[in-house]
């Protein structure tokens, strides 16, 4: 493990923006936002739990201070995430005849 | 740690990728069946278990700087907290039985709208409101059939995908256990706290699981 000590202080302003991003993923759950385009509420949700990830990631688990190795590594585990994720939703998206 | 959490990424992706799919082809009925979660009760846990990640992350930190006594009390606030967070999913699921909301042959999306004063749990503006809209989803998918076995899909995913969550969790609780007798025997210093930072990365990425669990199951369609 590579020895960067993350300050209490930065713990804890990611802490409340964290507690930010949820009052406001709460907020904007109650509103229709699907009025100004279809979908807009799931997209607003996602990169608000996107953002949340993130910060954990970079600073709670200490991404932002790793080893090019371990970057590296975390990298894959999205990648791949994100081929299966976009390769079989492509599919979905993309055939004429009904999955149903 | 990374490697394993990789796997571990695959693992629920799958499960997010099969809710994605259900939920796009039977959007009303999932949408209708992610109303009836108690909306309080997963902000609530939201809150609760990102503390816990402060908590497991403050317990890190001491062990980095030598502070033995404040590696035990963190460990031993972010059992409590994760505890905490499963009593509420407990309390969540016993509404689910109550409700008949369980996927089994007793599963019944009318059972509450049916029995007034069946669902002590439902304030009766709410359960008018349900019916209303029942009435209205059972109408569009053609009988009460359809709604039933839609909405049993979508519990289905909804115990699969939180359970799995909870067992995570409780491996997790395990695992603090576990740190929680080394640190009382000092065993964590400034040179030796690996153990510490691996639970700690395992139990972030658990909480990075509800991160994405709580806009998908419970605030998607709320409005």
């Amino acid at each position: 493990m590579s020895e960067h000590i993350v300050s209490p202080k930065i713990y804890l302003v990611i802490f409340a923006v964290l507690m930010i991003l949820t009052f406001t993923t709460v907020e904007a759950a109650e509103v229709d936002l699907n009025h100004y385009f279809h979908g807009l509420n799931v997209i607003v949700a996602l990169v608000i739990a996107t953002c949340k990830a993130i910060l954990v990631i970079l600073f709670f688990m200490h991404a932002y201070y790793s080893s090019k190795r371990t970057k590296l590594i975390i990298f894959a585990g999205f990648f791949w995430l994100a081929i299966m994720l976009s390769l079989t939703l492509g599919d979905y998206a993309t055939r004429s005849w009904d999955v149903r | 740690m990374w490697l394993f959490l990789s796997t571990e990424i695959l693992f629920f992706g799958g499960l997010f990728l099969t809710y994605t799919i259900n939920r796009h082809t039977y959007a009303d009925v999932f949408s209708f069946s992610s109303r009836t979660i108690k909306l309080s009760w997963g902000a609530i846990n939201t809150v609760v278990l990102i503390g816990s990640s402060l908590t497991m992350a403050m317990s890190v930190w001491s062990a980095q700087v030598g502070k033995k006594k404040l590696v035990t009390l963190f460990l031993i606030a972010t059992l409590i907290l994760g505890s905490v967070f499963l009593g509420i999913k407990g309390i969540e699921y016993h509404d689910k039985f109550v409700e008949h909301h369980v996927p089994g042959l007793s599963f019944d999306m009318y059972y509450c709208t049916n029995n007034p004063g069946a669902c002590s749990n439902i304030s009766p503006e709410d359960l008018a409101k349900e019916k209303v809209e029942l009435d209205e989803l059972t109408k569009k998918m053609g009988g009460e059939n359809a709604v039933n076995a839609n909405a049993q899909l979508f519990f289905s995913l909804y115990f699969g995908m939180t359970g799995l969550h909870a067992l995570h969790m409780i491996i997790g609780a395990g695992l603090l256990l576990w740190l929680i007798k080394q640190s009382m025997a000092d065993r964590f210093t400034p040179q030796y706290n690996t153990p510490v930072e691996n639970v700690g990365l395992y139990w972030h990425f658990v909480d990075i699981v509800w991160i994405y669990l709580f806009p998908l199951l419970y605030l998607i369609d709320r409005h």
